[in-house]
C-alpha cells in the first residue's frame, strides 16, 4: 500500500451517480454528481471547496467521509482505502474524520442537551470513558469553543444560530479528529457572528492541529480560510491551486468569471470593476454538454470545445486546470479585483 | 429634490403573550426617484419588519404608526383595500425566497398576466403579451416557453427573474427588495445587480434593497441606512459609510465581512450577540458590543442627529475610530 506521509487523505478516481426518477412514466435516469476526481490533502492544510449549487460539493465532503459510498475510485485516509473498510471499522475511524453542518440548530438532536450532543460521539466511539471523564472532556471542548460551563444542561432551542454552531463544532472537536469538513459552516449565520465562528475555526485549528475542508459558495469566506481552493463544476474538478494562485492569476474561465461575479464591500471598487457575468444558469447534471462541462458558458469556448473533455493537467507546482485554451486565454484583460 | 416615499416617525409594534414588542422605533428616511437605498442589518434588527408595514403585510399581531408618505397618500393610514389600488401599481415588493412567493399551482404567465389584469384593466390576451415581453426584458431566455411553466420547473434564478418580472409588469414607482439574492449563486446574483442597475437607470424606478451583504450594497445602492435593535443608527451616502463610519456598528460590520482581495490572519468581528428586542440594553441599544462605550452610552439612548453634508448618526462618542485594539 502506497503511504505518502504528508498527505492526510489522497482522493483517487472518485465517481458518485444518483439513479433518480425521471417522473411516472420514463425510465430512471443517471445524474453524475462527482466525475475523476483526483487530489489529496495535507496534514495541517485547509483545503477549500468551491462551486455554484448542484457542482457536487457537498456530495464530495460525504464521499470523503462515506456518508454516501462513491461508485468508484479510491478515498485514502492514511494509505487505507476508506471505501473498502467494513463499517464496523469505519465507525472508529470516525473518530478521526468529523464533519460540521450548515444549519446549526436542524443538526443538533432538540431533545438532548448540549452536554448529551456534545458527548454523544463518545459513546461509541470511546466506551471505555466513565460518566464523569466524559464530563471532563466536555466541559473542556465547550470552554474551548467559547461555551459556558454553565450551558452545559441547557437545549438547543435555548441558543442562537451563532451558539448552535459552537456546539456542533463542540461535537466534532470532542473525538479528537484530524480531519474536519465543514460544510458551509457559516452560511447561515449573521455577518457578525460569522466572523466571530471564522476567527473560532482558526484558532481551534492551530490549537489542535486540524486539517480543514472547508465547503463555501461564498468566495470571500473560502478566500479567507483556505490555503488551497478547488473549483468544482458540473461535478468536475476545473482547477485547484493555492488561494493566492487562484485569486490573483486563475487559470480557468470559470474560476475568472466566479471571481468577477463575488461582491466587493469596496463602493469605488466596485463600480469600477467590469463584472464578466456569466451567461445562463448551470446546465442539468442529468444531461451535461458534450466535451467541456463549462463550454456552453464559457466565452472563450472553440468548436473542438464541445468535441473532447478536457484533461486535468498539472501546470505548475501542483497547480491543476482543466481547459483545452488555459494557455492561450492569459492574464485577464481587466485586473480580475483592480488591486 | 422630491421624494417617491417619505417616512416619518415610523415604528412597528407586536402584541406578545402579554407583553408587546417594538421591531421598529421611531424611523425617519426618504427615497428619491431613481434612487437605490440600501437598508443593512443583522436578523432582527427590524429592517424588513419596516418595510413589511409600509406594504401592509404586517402579521396580525403587528402594528404601525406613523406616516409612509407616497406623494399626498400616507400607506399607513390606509385599510387593505385602499392599499390595493396602490400595490403592485406604485410600490412593489419582492422576497429572497421566490418559490413561497409564487403560486405553486398556476402557470407563469398565469400569474403575470393576473397583476396586468386586476391593476391596468388589461384584456386576458394583451395581457399575457405583455408578460412575456416582461420576462425577456428580465432577462428569461425563450420566456414564450418559460411562460408555460409552473414554478417549481424553473431554475431559482429564473424564479427570482419571475418575481421582478411580476414585480414591474405595472411599472412601480417604488421597488422593495427584501434579500432579493441572498439565496442565489455569486453568477446568478452577478447578473441580478445588473438587471437592478439597469432599473433605476432607464426606467427611474426607486429601489429599497433590504440586505446583511455589504458587497452587494458597494455595487448598486447610492445612501444606506445601518439599523441595529429596530432603529437607524446611521445614513450616509455608500461612499461615506463604506470610508468613513461613524458608528461603531457600521464600522464592526465592514470589520466583519470578508474581502476578496484582502485576505487577513484574523477578521475584526463585533463580539456578543444581537441584542433581544423584547430586552435591549438601557441606553445604546448596542453598548455592551461597542469598543467605543462609555458612561453616558449606559444611562442614556444617543438620538439620530444631523452630523452635515446629509450623514446622520446615533452615537456620542465622537473620537477617532481605530478599529482592532479595543476589541
Amino acid at each position: 500500500m502506497d503511504q505518502t506521509p504528508i498527505n492526510l487523505l489522497e482522493i483517487r478516481n472518485l465517481k458518485k451517480t444518483f439513479s433518480i426518477s425521471g417522473g411516472l412514466f420514463s425510465r430512471r435516469l443517471t445524474l453524475t454528481a462527482l466525475e475523476n476526481i483526483n487530489f489529496s490533502i495535507r496534514k495541517g492544510e485547509t483545503l477549500g471547496i468551491v462551486g455554484e449549487s448542484g457542482c457536487g460539493k457537498s456530495t464530495l465532503g460525504r464521499c470523503i467521509l462515506q456518508l454516501i459510498a462513491p461508485d468508484e475510485g479510491q478515498v485514502l485516509w492514511l494509505g487505507q482505502d476508506l471505501t473498502r473498510v467494513p463499517a464496523e471499522e469505519m465507525r472508529k475511524r470516525r473518530q478521526d474524520l468529523q464533519i460540521i453542518f450548515q444549519d446549526p440548530l436542524a443538526s443538533l438532536n432538540p431533545r438532548m442537551t448540549v452536554g448529551e450532543i456534545i458527548a454523544d460521539p463518545l459513546r461509541t466511539l470511546r466506551p471505555e470513558l466513565n460518566k464523569s471523564e466524559r464530563r471532563a472532556r466536555v466541559l473542556r471542548i465547550m470552554a474551548a469553543v467559547g461555551l459556558l460551563p454553565e450551558m452545559i444542561n441547557r437545549y438547543p432551542h435555548e441558543f442562537s444560530g451563532g451558539q448552535a454552531q459552537r456546539i456542533g463544532i463542540a461535537r466534532a472537536l470532542i473525538t479528537e479528529p484530524k480531519l474536519i469538513v465543514c460544510d458551509e459552516p457559516v452560511s447561515a449565520l449573521d455577518v457578525s457572528i460569522q466572523a466571530q465562528i471564522l476567527n473560532l475555526l482558526a484558532e481551534l485549528k492551530d490549537e489542535f492541529g486540524l486539517t480543514l475542508i472547508f465547503i463555501s459558495h461564498n468566495l470571500s469566506v473560502v478566500r479567507h480560510v483556505s490555503d488551497r481552493i478547488l473549483v468544482l463544476y458540473l461535478g468536475r474538478i476545473v482547477e485547484l491551486a493555492t488561494g493566492d494562485e487562484i485569486y490573483e492569476d486563475p487559470k480557468h474561465p470559470y474560476t475568472r468569471a466566479l471571481l468577477t461575479a463575488v461582491p466587493i464591500p469596496d463602493p469605488k471598487l466596485a463600480r469600477q470593476r467590469n463584472v464578466d457575468a456569466l451567461r445562463g444558469e448551470i446546465p442539468s447534471p442529468i444531461n451535461p454538454p458534450s466535451g467541456c462541462p463549462f463550454r456552453t458558458r464559457c466565452r472563450f469556448a472553440k468548436p473542438y470545445c464541445a468535441e473532447k473533455r478536457p484533461v486535468l493537467e498539472t501546470i505548475q507546482d501542483g497547480r491543476l486546470v482543466a481547459c483545452h485554451r488555459w494557455r492561450e486565454i492569459g492574464v485577464p484583460e481587466d485586473a480580475v479585483l483592480g488591486h | 429634490m422630491k421624494h417617491v416615499l417619505d417616512v416619518q416617525d415610523m415604528s412597528v409594534t407586536f402584541a406578545l403573550h402579554q407583553s408587546e414588542v417594538q421591531a421598529v422605533r421611531e424611523m425617519n428616511f426618504t427615497l428619491a426617484k431613481g434612487e437605490t437605498l440600501a437598508v443593512v442589518g443583522e436578523s432582527g434588527s427590524g429592517k424588513s419588519q419596516a418595510f413589511l408595514s409600509i406594504m401592509g403585510l404586517l402579521a396580525r399581531n403587528g402594528r404601525a404608526s406613523g406616516h409612509a408618505m407616497m406623494g399626498d397618500v400616507d400607506l399607513l393610514a390606509l385599510s387593505a383595500g385602499e392599499l390595493d389600488r396602490y400595490r403592485g401599481r406604485d410600490i412593489a415588493m419582492i422576497f429572497q425566497d421566490p418559490m413561497t412567493s409564487l403560486n405553486p399551482t398556476l402557470r407563469v404567465r398565469t400569474q403575470l398576466a393576473e397583476v396586468l389584469v386586476k391593476h391596468r384593466g388589461f384584456e386576458q390576451k394583451a395581457a399575457t403579451s405583455a408578460a412575456i415581453e416582461m420576462l425577456e426584458r428580465v432577462g428569461i431566455p425563450e420566456p414564450a416557453k418559460r411562460a408555460n411553466s409552473f414554478p417549481h420547473e424553473l431554475s431559482g434564478g429564473m424564479r427570482q427573474r419571475v418575481m421582478i418580472a411580476m414585480a414591474l409588469l405595472c411599472q412601480p414607482k417604488i421597488l422593495i427588495a427584501d434579500e432579493p439574492t441572498t439565496a442565489l449563486d455569486v453568477t446568478v446574483q452577478a447578473q441580478m445587480l445588473d438587471l437592478f442597475k439597469t432599473l433605476t437607470e432607464d426606467f427611474g424606478t426607486s429601489l429599497v434593497l433590504i440586505t446583511h451583504d455589504l458587497g452587494v450594497v458597494a455595487g448598486v445602492a447610492d445612501r444606506m441606512m445601518v439599523m441595529y435593535g429596530g432603529r437607524a443608527v446611521e445614513k450616509g451616502t455608500v461612499d461615506d459609510l463604506f470610508y468613513d463610519p461613524r458608528h461603531p456598528y457600521t464600522l464592526g460590520l465592514l470589520h466583519s465581512t470578508p474581502h476578496i482581495a484582502k485576505r487577513a490572519a484574523r477578521l475584526d468581528p463585533i463580539q456578543g450577540l444581537p441584542p433581544s428586542l423584547e430586552h435591549l440594553p438601557k441606553g445604546c441599544s448596542f453598548n455592551p458590543r461597542c469598543a467605543f462605550c462609555f458612561d453616558r452610552c449606559l444611562e442614556e439612548r444617543p438620538p439620530l442627529i444631523d452630523t452635515g453634508n446629509g450623514r446622520e448618526k446615533a452615537c456620542f462618542y465622537e473620537g477617532p475610530m481605530a478599529y482592532g485594539k479595543v476589541a
